[in-house]
């Protein structure tokens, strides 16, 4: 029993009732949009507030730039998902189910519309598309709620939570396709696949997504994708959010969520991205800090000119004209910025930042003295 | 039961006008960009009218005590 390659098409849904949430929380299923939250808890606190008028958000956002494994899911199980999206209508007893997927994962939202159109009713009736902004914030939770309410895909402050005042005021579950479709495949056959969606990233012969047993190591999962292309300076785990580690930790890695959290570590939305080691770790870091600090919603000022500051501090490191101050600000406004934001978006920044600084030390040190010869 | 206060910052709201950190020295220091950082832990019963006023006078409204009952 896998995700990607079962048949996929529409049969009666299992006859499932308020006891499922329990089977989830035996499950030990855990959310892989990059929160990793017990699922089970996330439906119960729906399912406490639900007076039959709850909605159920399904969240194909995947603004992470590297990720793929949402699209690839929907284009390949659309009826695994809706599914998923009916169960938990039917157990959190909703009225409402919104597929909220990126504008641009074309084939992807085709896919899922053309499996909603073979479906029969009333089950098409509850459904309704939102087509989500391509921004890394838009598949948060309270952007997915507000994007839907007001046509706004940024954060909002929290309380209320979307469980408690989410899409039209209503008890709302916003939940990543891949976990919708593992508690599919739990309803119907009594137990999950244990599996988890990867992206392979970066310096992979075969880049992509496969589907893996959470037991297997980031270096089997690596193997069954032809290796990597040359030797590797780090892996970046866990999305633009996540940790670099070097390779010889990653490598051993079992990719299950308990484990890398045992060792501090996520991996988020499931991305591997490996480093090459011909390419230039500051730069590299550098470019991605640019690119969340152009994702930031520019709501709130830490945020906003934060992420601006950090970013463009390590570009001036990274192209060897740093100020004489810029490392020892990196440091210090790494830690001014953390919990600063109405939503994540500044921490998540500030912890990829972070690793880059401790892993990656004796590099910013010398490009910060100007110094951009290469170190093997 | 014991009452505790907070100060908490709407982050959307706030622009950072700095005023909290001129009233209130003693627990708020701005940031690099004049937002404002609170220390961390309740509020000492003395500052509490002085936190009051931050509340008060804050121009966008940005800032609020919040109550939280503790169990001693």
């Amino acid at each position: 029993m896998r995700l990607l390659d079962g048949p996929d098409r529409p049969a009666p849904l299992p006859n499932v009732g308020s006891g499922f949430i329990d089977a989830l929380e035996r499950a030990g299923l855990a959310g892989r949009g990059g929160a990793g939250f017990p699922t089970a808890v996330k439906w119960r606190a729906v399912a406490q507030r639900s007076r039959g008028d709850a909605v159920i958000v399904v969240n194909g956002a995947e603004g992470e730039p590297q990720s793929k494994k949402d699209r690839v899911l929907m284009s390949a199980r659309p009826h695994l998902i809706l599914d998923g999206a009916f169960i938990a209508a039917r157990v959190l007893r909703a009225r409402r189910i919104v597929l909220y997927i990126g504008e641009r994962h074309e084939a992807a939202l085709a896919s899922m519309l053309r499996a909603l159109s073979q479906r029969s009713e009333p089950e098409p009736a509850l459904v309704t598309v939102a087509a989500t902004p391509a921004r890394y914030v838009a598949g948060a939770e309270a952007a997915a709620v507000h994007f839907i309410n007001e046509g706004l895909a940024t954060p909002t402050n929290l309380p209320p939570y979307p469980f408690e005042r989410g899409v039209d005021g209503a008890p709302t579950l916003v939940q990543n396709v891949e976990t919708l479709a593992h508690a599919a495949l739990l309803a119907r056959h009594g137990q999950a696949p244990g599996t988890v969606l990867v992206t392979l990233a970066g310096g992979v012969v075969r880049p992509g997504v496969i589907e893996v047993d959470s037991e297997t190591t980031i270096g089997e999962a690596l193997s069954r994708a032809g290796g990597m292309a040359e030797s590797p300076k780090a892996v970046l785990l866990g999305g633009y959010f996540g940790s670099w580690v070097e390779p010889e930790r990653a490598l051993q890695l079992a990719i299950d969520h308990e484990s890398m959290r045992r060792h501090g570590l996520g991996l988020g939305c499931g991305v591997i991205g490996v480093l090459p080691a011909s390419r230039c770790p500051v730069c590299e870091t550098a470019g991605i800090m640019r690119y969340l600090a152009g994702e930031s919603s520019a709501q709130c000022g830490p945020c906003f000119f934060g992420l601006r500051a950090l970013a463009d501090a390590c570009t001036r490191i990274a192209d060897g004209r740093a100020n004489p101050d810029d490392l020892t600000r990196l440091q210090r406004w790494t830690a001014d910025v953390r919990g600063r934001g109405a939503c994540r978006h500044p921490d998540g920044a500030v912890i990829f930042l972070s690793s880059a600084l401790n892993l990656f030390a004796s590099e910013f040190a010398q490009h910060q003295a100007h110094d951009l010869r290469r170190t093997a | 039961m014991s009452r505790e206060f907070n100060l908490v910052v709407d982050r959307i709201t706030c622009d950072g006008r700095g005023l909290c950190a001129e009233l209130l020295p003693e627990l708020i220091r701005l940031d690099d960009w004049g937002y404002p950082i609170l220390r961390p832990g309740p509020l000492p019963e003395h500052l509490l009218p002085l936190a009051q006023r931050v509340v008060e006078d804050c121009p966008v409204l940005a800032i609020a005590l919040r109550r939280t009952e503790r169990r001693k």
